[in-house]
């Protein structure tokens, strides 16, 4: 590869061509401040703090866009350069509320916390409010444009990696804002609800919807029992709102922070992602044989389901009738379980800790009520959980570790990797190989499905039969494998899709800030995860033989479809309005 | 054969001031009178005069009239056409007319010299017929025919043309830029989205003579292997795009766009793209964008346009008056080019003088004409015998002159050693009885309407200078925010996204240099106003 | 309910052009004076572009709008070159005999008031435009008197 070697405040660097002034700055242990610039996309150069001075220039340059060319001298400390990047920051705080204590990004906020770097601690212009109300018409997401400090990166995030294209830009200048075409508000366009552009927000402009008070309520009810899940990816980055560094695992702490909590019984989605396993994995096999809508596409992600109803609603049929984990236990947690405990499902207040944002819609669909009562209750993100935690004070990194109750918290190393992009699929494969063969499957590890590029190929040779697979994580990457099955140019078996970049390891409630980088660690930790399990196929987990002997009969029947199947709703990308 | 042409003035000026009321009572007129065999009503482009209502030539008398009113029509009919007497009390005869005669046609040619305009206001704009009766489209023959691409930019980078949209980048260098990319398709465009306050240039270019430009694109395609052109205009440009649209059905239908042109297997087409309303539009990568259906917002930039463009494509972006050389060039010569004009900015240079002058309108003089000769000796001058405040070159984003740069010449070279520039050629001329703090709080309006919002320092900083400037006019200023605006406009300058923010600030700086007494005798008198 | 038929034969002329929006939303626009909601809706629909970016194009084009406007528009030109010949004074004269701030619509929905940018007729300064006809050398007073012929034009026809 081609090298060019760069001068950066006097430190000489050699980095291949086409690297940034910004990432080469790094590499010198120079941290240029930025606001519009993310790591997941490409660079607006719109925010301008992170400007540098390069000889022989008479303007100032945005390292996040300016290419190194060899021999070329860069100033990023210079008085020029301290003072544009001093009054591009006051002009942006002044136009920002500066309520930093009621905001919900308060120490975890990016201008927040270059305004401190830059040292400006007032402005020299009046506070100037952004055009746009609160819209809080959406049951996952909030948007409060006058935070918004126009840096474009939820809008990209919608456009160019989901595709979605619910927000936009009004108007132009002074005047311009970001906002749902007409104002109609994020309930009345085609939002997936995946929160991936609250990862990117560097502000407080995009949040969820708070479910923290709902859940101390009911922590607080003596009269109810409260139950509490886990995702598998929450284990996997909590640790990162304590400060933890990305990759940490620390699902037993995690779980001892839950009973100080006050949850009465900590469970375990990877539970129930076994189950999913063992209920989609027969389904496919019953595609398979007896004919069916191929290829299968998984369910588990509700931001994909929310895209594919929006977006594809043709394509429906081939969507796995499986509820999702997390519905599946919620299910089963006021049916099964209270049967067990000799509880009264009323009294059950059923809480899920997710990566997600699009959970928080998904429970209240109108379809997730088998048990009779809304199965799943409320949904906490990953960061309202760490939230949670602070408000009382529980040092996460610091607890000793507890173990899962059971039966609801007994799993297998098949599920816990329903966290990564791959993984449901990898699981699938383990359990349907066997299912199918007969045979022991030597290797578990199917490495074909694993990786982080947007769409992934492999064929399982399965005793002769060839099952062929896909993987897409992203929901831009998820509508190229769409349109190739609209166009029929594509003869796969089994699709597996997240809504969210990595898979769920990446998903819209976990902790802030992500990027390609903190998601692989993620995604290391989750296989780590795995392998530190003893069982590691979704069909051999001991409760869920014994959920099947004891309640639901056998994979697919009558009572299984009743609590853990669903159905789905054709919807358009805009509503039908009326002049 | 008719024995007299009527040349009617029919630009916006004109029109904004009855032209064409004024045409149809001709017209009428010459039927009641049963003269439409021997007189011939045309359509022109300006004619070069302002300002002084609608204005009729006769030929082959040569005679101009102004001020033509519908009621004066029948007096003209009878009188001089029918008759043979000029009517005196319409008769303009404020110019040398032997120099009028020997031009062609259009007065006020003292210090004026026409390449750009050579046509305009002669032929009928509508007639590709007359245009080609004054050589055009000969350069593009003797290109195609017998001139390699390379030869044709060989002769543009010798002409040492530079761009006349006001960054007078050289032409030809630009081009070879191009040329050197290997791409399926490459396309040229002419940049006519005129929005700089005070310039209407290229309008009446493409009014007056639109198969020059025609030519000139043809010329640059040939030159740097594009078979596609667009003329993205200014969607308030109606007749322009009018015109310009029938100019390029005529080329076509005269084998003179389209498939193998001269047998030469070169094939080149022109489809006229209109803008919406946005300033920020007339800069390149944003023009582009606009094009591609999208939000006028300017690219970062590199890779500059002659390797990644319109719809990725190699793509060359000229102004309207640049391509109106072209022709010329081919078939005169660089040498001839480089005759005039100075020598590190040769040819013409086309300049609008709006403002408090005599004679507004468009002029087309030599490189290095000083101020002083185009304010006083071919804009006649102040009205109302106010003195000179300040001029202001090149359009709201052009830098600011005083009295002292009178005889400065106005080349590129003599602009950019002051720290300033041509610019569009708009040449506002500002007399001493005007608020500089008032008019820099209009400029700065007219930023902050045009800022396209992507970069924080145009969006928010046009926004900030415009609340500290009608602070100031409103009496509530304080001296102190006079170096928070100067903070702000050097930190703009240097560090926004695009021209425009960088440009902006420009004309801000340059009245606070010259007139900061201005801003603090206002700011004074408020606070003393207050006080008592 | 608005007749979208034509949105889809303005649609339909542009279907060889490349990157045809602006265009199709000036030829909307022409008909049906606005780019309303529905109507946006619908070019999303037919051009598989998203609405979101539609209206970011909508709004950020000053020749475009997405609400009403009044018989007569009448553009002012406040340009420097327009600023220096007065040009305020003939604005203050027309926003008190239509009683309308800029971008204010009267509520008989006879004028709407905007700025206008520059049309290049500064030699004629100052300048307005109404609808597409434009007007030169104004003085408050003349300002006001072709309103005033517009305004019985607007009474007469209606």
């Amino acid at each position: 590869m081609d090298k060019v070697t760069v001068t950066i405040d006097g430190i000489q660097v050699t980095v291949p061509k086409g690297t940034t002034v910004l990432e080469a700055a790094k590499q010198v242990n120079i941290k240029i401040p930025r606001l519009c610039y993310h790591p997941d996309l490409p660079p607006v150069s719109g925010c301008r703090l992170c400007v540098v001075e390069i000889e022989g220039d008479r303007l100032l340059r945005t390292s996040c866009s300016w290419k190194c060319q060899d021999g070329m001298k860069i100033n990023t400390k210079s008085q020029t350069v301290r003072s544009s990047r001093r009054m591009a920051l006051e002009l942006i705080l002044s136009r920002h509320p500066m309520l930093c204590t009621e905001c919900v990004r308060n120490n975890n906020c990016e201008l927040q916390s270059i305004a401190d770097q830059l040292g400006i601690r007032e402005t020299r212009f009046e506070y100037s409010a952004r055009p746009g109300g609160i819209d809080d018409s959406s049951a996952v997401l909030v948007r409060d444009p006058s935070k918004c400090i126009l840096c474009r990166r939820c809008i990209q995030t919608c456009e160019l990696v989901q595709s979605v294209s619910a927000i936009g830009l009004e108007g132009r200048g002074y005047n311009v804002w970001v906002d749902t075409p007409f104002g109609k508000g994020l309930d009345d366009v085609a939002c997936v609800s995946c929160g991936q552009c609250i990862n990117r927000c560097p502000v407080g402009a995009l949040y969820e919807q708070d479910h923290v008070a709902r859940v101390w309520a009911a922590l607080d009810d003596p009269t109810k029992h409260v139950v509490v899940q886990t995702a598998p990816a929450v284990r996997a980055s909590i640790g990162e709102a304590f400060g933890m560094s990305a990759g940490s695992l620390v699902t037993d702490k995690m779980v001892t922070g839950l009973r100080m909590l006050g949850f009465d019984k900590v469970f375990d989605t990877d539970f129930t992602a076994d189950l999913t396993i063992v209920e989609e994995g027969t389904e496919l096999i019953g595609r398979l044989t007896n004919g069916g809508a191929l290829p299968m596409l998984t369910s588990c992600s509700p931001g994909w389901i929310n895209f594919i109803e929006h977006f594809y609603p043709q394509l429906l049929p081939h969507v796995s009738s499986c509820k999702s984990p997390q519905q599946m236990f919620g299910a089963l947690a006021k049916t099964y379980y209270a049967e067990k405990a000799g509880i009264d499902p009323k009294d059950i207040y059923s809480v899920s800790i997710m990566p997600c944002t699009a959970k928080k819609y998904e429970c209240q669909r109108p379809e997730m009520r088998d048990s009779g009562y809304q199965d799943v209750d409320a949904v906490l993100t990953t960061r309202e959980l760490a939230k949670m935690m602070k408000q009382v004070g529980i040092d996460l990194p610091q607890l000793e570790p507890g173990k899962y109750d059971e039966p609801l918290g007994i799993s297998t190393g098949a599920a816990v990797i329903f966290g990564n992009t791959g993984g449901v699929m990898e699981a699938a494969l383990r359990t349907v190989y066997e299912l199918v063969t007969k045979s022991p499957l030597e290797n578990v590890e199917i490495k074909q499905v694993r990786g982080m590029e947007g769409v992934r190929e492999a064929e399982i040779d399965l005793n002769g039969t060839k099952v062929r697979a896909a993987v897409a994580n992203g929901l831009a990457n998820a509508r190229q494998l769409m349109e190739k099955i609209v166009a029929g140019e594509a003869d796969y078996h089994f699709v597996e899709i997240m809504a969210c970049p990595g898979g769920c390891i990446g998903g819209g409630g976990q902790p802030i800030p992500t990027s390609m980088e903190i998601r692989k660690k993620r995604v290391e930790a989750i296989y780590a995860a795995d392998r530190a399990l003893e069982i590691r196929k979704s069909h051999e987990n001991p409760a869920i033989k014994k959920l099947y002997a004891e309640f639901l009969g056998e994979p697919n029947s009558h009572k299984a479809h009743e609590l853990l199947h669903t159905h789905y709703t054709r919807k358009t990308v805009y509503k039908e309005t009326v002049a | 054969m008719h024995r007299n042409h009527v040349l009617v003035a029919m630009d916006a000026h004109t029109i904004a001031q009855g032209a064409r009321a004024v045409r149809d009572a001709l017209m009428r007129n010459l039927e009641m009178t049963s003269l439409t065999s021997e007189v011939k009503v045309v359509e022109t482009g300006s004619l070069g005069i302002y300002n002084r209502g609608v204005v009729l030539v006769i030929f082959p008398e040569n005679v101009y009239y102004v001020g033509v009113k519908v009621e004066d029509v029948a007096e003209i009919v009878s009188e001089h056409l029918i008759k043979g007497r000029v009517v005196e009390r319409l008769h303009y005869t404020d110019v040398p007319v032997e120099k009028a005669a020997e031009m062609g046609a259009a007065p006020r040619f003292g210090k004026q010299q026409r390449v750009v305009l050579k046509n305009a206001g002669i032929i009928d704009p509508e007639s590709i017929e007359e245009y080609i009766a004054r050589d055009g489209y000969e350069a593009l023959g003797k290109a195609l025919t017998e001139m390699k691409p390379q030869d044709v930019i060989e002769v543009v980078k010798k002409s040492g043309i530079q761009g006349r949209g006001g960054a007078f980048f050289p032409t030809g260098l630009k081009w070879s830029f191009a040329a050197a990319e290997e791409a399926k398709q490459k396309y040229i465009i002419c940049n006519a989205d005129e929005g700089e306050p005070g310039t209407f240039k290229d309008r009446l270019i493409l009014e007056g003579d639109p198969h020059c430009v025609i030519e000139g694109m043809a010329l640059a395609g040939y030159a740097v292997g594009a078979d596609m052109g667009f003329i993205y205009i200014r969607g308030e440009y109606r007749m322009s795009i009018d015109r310009l649209n029938r100019a390029i059905q005529r080329a076509k239908e005269n084998g003179l766009l389209g498939e193998n042109l001269f047998d030469s297997g070169f094939n080149f087409n022109i489809e006229v793209r209109e803008g919406a309303g946005a300033y920020i539009c007339g800069e390149e990568t944003a023009l582009i964008e606009s094009i591609e259906g999208k939000r006028g917002e300017p690219r970062d930039k590199p890779p500059f346009p002659p390797s990644v463009g319109l719809w990725g494509m190699p793509t060359i972006v000229n102004n309207v008056e640049t391509l109106a050389n072209v022709p010329q060039i081919i078939l005169k010569g660089a040498d001839w080019y480089k005759s005039m004009g100075t020598e590190k900015s040769p040819g013409t240079k086309v300049f609008t003088m709006v403002g408090n002058i005599n004679n507004p309108g468009l002029i087309e003089v030599p490189m290095g004409t000083t101020l002083r000769e185009i304010i006083y000796d071919i804009g006649q001058g102040i009205p109302e015998g106010k003195g000179f405040k300040l001029a202001q070159m090149g359009g709201t984003t052009g830098g600011i002159l005083t009295g002292a740069h009178l005889d400065l010449p106005m080349s590129v070279e003599a602009l950019r050693e002051i720290g300033s520039g041509l610019g569009s050629g708009a040449l506002l001329v500002v007399d001493d009885s005007q608020d500089v703090v008032e008019l820099v709080e209009n400029f700065v309006e007219f930023f902050n309407h045009e800022s396209c919002g992507k970069c924080t320092l145009c969006r928010e900083g046009n926004g900030r200078l415009l609340e500290l400037l009608q602070r100031i006019n409103s009496g509530k200023g304080h001296v102190a925010d006079l170096n928070l605006m100067e903070e702000l406009a050097v930190t703009m300058m240097k560090g926004a996204f695009c021209g425009l923010g960088q440009a902006a600030p420009v004309p801000i700086l340059g009245c606070l240099k010259y007139f900061r007494d201005d801003f603090v005798r206002k700011i004074e008198a408020a606070e003393m106003a207050a006080a008592a | 309910m608005q007749d979208l038929t034509r949105v889809d034969e303005i649609v339909g002329r542009y279907a060889d052009t490349k990157t045809p929006l602006i265009y199709i939303l000036k030829d909307v626009q022409k008909e049906y004076g606005y780019l309303s909601d529905v109507v946006l809706t619908h070019i999303a629909k037919k051009v598989d572009i998203p609405l979101s970016e539609i209206y970011g194009v909508a709004t950020f084009y000053s020749l475009f709008t997405i609400k009403p406007k009044g018989k007569y528009v009448v553009r002012c030109c406040n340009n420097a070159p327009c600023h220096v010949k007065k040009s305020k004074e003939v604005l203050e004269a027309i926003k008190s005999y239509l009683g309308l701030e800029v971008t204010e619509t009267t509520e008989c929905g006879t004028f709407t008031l905007e700025f206008t940018s520059c049309l290049g007729l500064c030699a004629v300064a100052p300048v307005m435009m109404v609808n597409d006809e434009v007007y030169g050398n104004l003085t408050p007073e003349k300002a006001v008197a072709i309103l005033k012929d517009y305004k019985m034009k607007g009474q007469s026809n209606a």
